[in-house]
């Protein structure tokens, strides 16, 4: 278990007071102190642990997270910035002597310009509602994280988030053009805007994947672009992990960047199939999904050449869509990936490691052998063009033992990642989860750099407390 | 020794040299000046330094991973070099570094070629920007020397991560004065097979944004957009030119090219021109050679909304100022006098537009009398300086570069 800092019993102390000092700045309806109530806001997608906090306060206006930050600052009243709660390392979990602050309510779309290709939304609008506001015209936004049907654009620039196409179309921070960004002292500033590029220090870049350590966004004015005419996918089974690790190397010397190029273990094709009978080879150690754009010809000329590559390297299966349901047929499995997981285990903990997509077999290998010495099971799924794994570690949350193995086995997974020169995690933030391995990455000064900067913004530390930096740090 | 410069720049031979030479000027207070082979030495306000320190001898690509799409390379490195290495396996950096030698460097003060540092460090982007991503949204990683002499990393080799703040982002474009880049990893990516590029002449600057955004808002995958006023030698006579760039693999050009020339029928009749006619052309777009600045004239960059770039250019051509737009619209290049009334017209424009300058190149006293970027306001002033003291607690590297006093 992951040790958590003892709660400040002068804060918890004057909890009614916070409560009303809290409600006469951002209204009493916007406040929420009943137990039952505060529950909800116990955890987050890492549910492993949970904290009730000393109240929430779900804002309605960029003031009203001003006035409330602003009031806990002076304060000394530690704060965790919340948007759907969907964080994957426990970015959103509370601590029992902190204002959660959510925007949740803030869920309005501000602005839709076709002509600047550009939206501007309120920081709780979900990553599928900036597409669903532009998707008539034929635009979307590019970044799509797993969860983007709840997901929420302020959690998703807290978290610099990815999904299955960024390979092709960038992560969060390539697609951001500017944010209103609320300080801790409660000033209310704009971070890039309308325009490309920062002038100065570009502090949309630094604040973006920050993960509510420098300040909370209320705002955010994104890019969106322009779809394809359309996209098709390929399904290719093979024999091992090394060969389907070079296939992917192959495909990306050729020249082609396919919009998404997905990779599942044995483990995790067999149960994805089990749950979405999505008609995935059961004899294949290993499948790459393949989707490319363009027009029905472009289409096909590169799937053409992808399955060229891939016959090269001996695929036990090879399927091409025809059609659009084909297409999704194929997705199928791999979209219901993390259900299907929890389908046949009690539990699992979704790892998020980079390596550099070379170093594949022996990650695999290492993975394999580490699951072995922990005695659980493991499914992978992997966006194999930028190396980011995500190693599905099934246990049983009942078993105190089998999540303290689990928990063991993804710290060892991280480190094992680090070594083959990749990080600790691609797209889901470091959190509390991947906390006190920070250090396996960064060496003390590049952490002493970190934490200045964290100073400069937060001189109290009181923003998204004991999370990012090691315990000893904060 | 370290290599004898005719400017007295010094350039240590490595980081661990570089890092004790800035140790020694944080532990004696004494500011430096930080330059690669100084062809931007326009770019920012004068710095008054006792020394000044070059990353130039810090050279070679230190790793090279065609199939994991990744380069790295010391900060004094040639962009040159870097981009001829990833020719050889078909790739490239998709922001496409801009080389303003001609622009920026002033008389005599270049020492060589723009460097990969150099380049991150003004984080300077040309027409893919507006497609593809910022030379900022392509570094991966960093290494670099702070303030007080630490060597510090931030991100790695790989293409997505998360872990930690993102210091790459904060260096790049900070100019040195935050720390001084000594390596840097990039994303590359596989290089077009061939490049085709739209013309639409005699449009004004309005019609010719309408016409630009059509094509980066339709599906066939523009990635270049700018609007020549006046084209010059660079292309035949016929008046101002809308160019549009479609870079794709060879066979699939003539689709794109046919259906865009269709979706612009309304803006006007296109011209094609292949690869060897546009790829000399975005070349000079890329580094404002339209702009055909003369000695003594100042030159500028602003970025705002693209459909503001019309307004912000006639409000410059009316201060006197003659200029293009790039980025479908959204980045505004212009030159002229180098006055005071000329950048105080620029710094208006960018205001109203509500979008943001640079000054490229100016006389050295207009440089250090007026902004060269916009002045942030406050709360953001109050945290540059707290951000530049938790990286250069002393003010040493590079001070009042981009701002007076910080």
């Amino acid at each position: 278990m992951l040790a958590m800092p003892e709660p400040k019993a002068e804060i918890v102390a004057r909890r009614a007071e916070i409560v009303a000092a809290l409600a006469a700045r951002v209204g009493a309806a916007n406040v929420i102190s009943e137990a039952l109530r505060l529950k909800a806001y116990e955890t987050d997608g890492f549910s492993a642990y949970r904290r009730v906090p000393l109240a929430v306060v779900l804002a309605e206006t960029t003031e009203q997270v001003a006035a409330a930050l602003k009031y806990c600052h002076e304060q000394g009243i530690r704060v965790v910035p919340r948007a759907a709660g969907t964080s994957l390392s426990g970015g959103a979990l509370p601590l029992e002597d902190a204002v959660v602050i959510g925007v949740s309510k803030m869920n309005a779309i501000l602005e839709v310009d076709f002509e600047d290709r550009l939206a501007r939304v309120q920081a709780g609008v979900t990553n599928i509602g900036i597409t669903k506001a532009v998707e008539g015209e034929g635009f979307f936004y590019a970044p799509d994280p797993s969860s983007q049907l709840a997901c929420m654009i302020a959690g998703n620039v807290a978290m610099n988030s990815g999904g299955a196409h960024c390979l092709k179309y960038g992560v969060t921070a390539n697609n951001l053009l500017g944010v209103t960004f609320v300080t801790v002292e409660g000033e209310v500033v704009e971070l890039g805007g309308e325009h490309l590029d920062a002038a100065g220090y570009d502090w949309l870049g630094l604040i973006t994947g920050s993960e509510g350590q420098l300040g909370m966004v209320t705002e955010v004015t994104v890019r969106i672009l322009r779809a394809a005419e359309g996209a098709r996918a390929m399904l290719v089974g093979f024999d091992a992990t090394d060969v389907a690790g070079a296939a992917v190397a192959d495909i990306i010397a050729s020249g082609i960047i396919p919009v998404a190029l997905e990779f599942m273990d044995r483990p995790c094709i067999h149960a994805c199939e089990a749950f979405a009978h999505a008609g995935y080879p059961l004899d294949a150690e290993a499948l790459l999904i393949i989707e490319v754009e363009g027009s029905e010809e472009e289409q096909d000329a590169l799937l053409a050449k992808l399955q060229a590559i891939c016959a090269r390297h001996g695929p036990s299966t090879m399927r091409i869509a025809r059609t659009a349901e084909e297409s999704a047929a194929i997705w199928k499995g791999r979209k219901g990936a993390f259900g299907a997981v929890g389908r046949i285990s009690p539990d699992y903990l979704c790892m998020d490691g980079t390596i550099p997509p070379g170093r594949l077999p022996e990650a695999m290998r290492g993975i394999g052998a580490l699951a072995e010495r922990y005695r659980l099971q493991v499914a992978n799924v992997f966006h194999a063009g930028d190396g980011n794994l995500h190693p599905l570690i099934m246990f049983d949350a009942n078993d105190a033992d089998s999540f303290a193995r689990a928990e063991a086995l993804g710290a060892d997974i991280l480190k094992l990642c680090v070594e083959l020169g990749g990080c600790l995690t691609g797209e889901h933030g470091v959190g509390i989860e991947k906390r006190d391995l920070m250090t396996a990455q960064f060496g003390p000064v590049d952490l002493a750099q970190q934490k200045r900067i964290k100073t400069a913004f937060d001189p109290g530390w009181i923003l998204n407390p004991h999370k990012v930096f090691p315990l000893e740090h904060a | 020794m370290p290599e004898a410069l005719t400017s007295g720049m010094e350039a240590p031979a490595d980081e661990a040299a570089l890092a004790a030479r800035v140790a020694a000027a944080h532990a004696a207070a004494t500011p430096l000046a930080i330059w690669g082979n100084r062809t931007k030495a326009s770019v920012g306000r004068p710095v008054q330094a006792s020394a000044a320190v070059s990353t130039r001898a810090l050279t070679g690509i230190t790793l090279y991973s065609p199939a994991e799409l990744v380069l790295s390379a010391r900060a004094g490195t040639p962009v040159a070099e870097v981009e001829a290495r990833l020719a050889e396996k078909g790739q490239h950096i998709v922001s496409e570094t801009p080389d303003l030698s001609a622009l920026c460097g002033e008389d005599g003060a270049a020492e060589g070629p723009p460097t990969i540092g150099g380049a991150v460090a003004c984080n300077l982007s040309g027409p893919r920007r507006i497609a593809l991503g910022a030379l900022r949204d392509q570094v991966l990683g960093i290494r670099a020397v702070n303030g007080t002499g630490e060597v510090i990393t931030s991100g790695g080799r790989v293409l997505k991560n998360v872990t930690g703040l993102d210091l790459c982002k904060l260096l790049s474009g900070s100019r040195g004065t935050l720390a001084v880049l000594t390596e840097v990893t990039v994303k590359v990516m596989p290089a077009p097979e061939a490049t085709a590029t739209l013309v639409l002449r005699g449009l004004a600057p309005d019609a010719a944004v309408a016409a630009l955004s059509a094509g980066l808002g339709s599906p066939f995958g523009v990635t270049g957009a700018a609007h020549l006023p006046a084209p010059g030698r660079l292309l035949g006579p016929g008046g101002p030119a809308t160019l549009l760039r479609v870079e794709e693999f060879v066979d699939f050009i003539p689709y794109r090219t046919e259906r865009l020339r269709a979706l612009l029928a309304a803006h006007g009749t296109a011209q094609v021109l292949d690869t060897e006619a546009s790829l000399p052309l975005w070349r000079a777009v890329r580094d404002a050679a339209p702009l055909a600045v003369a000695p003594g004239e100042g030159a500028w960059r602003i970025s705002v909304r693209p459909s503001a770039g019309p307004r912000v250019l006639a409000a410059l051509e009316a201060a006197g100022l003659r200029g293009f737009l790039d980025w479908g619209g959204g980045l505004v290049w212009a030159a002229g006098d180098g006055t005071e009334a000329s950048q105080r017209a620029v710094m208006a424009a960018a205001a109203e537009a509500n979008g943001v300058f640079w000054t490229m190149r100016a006389p050295a006293p207009l440089r250090a009398a007026l902004p060269v970027v916009p002045d942030e306001p406050a709360p953001l002033a109050a945290l540059t300086r707290k951000v530049k003291a938790a990286f250069d607690p002393k003010g040493i590297l590079g001070p009042g570069r981009l701002y007076a006093g910080i």
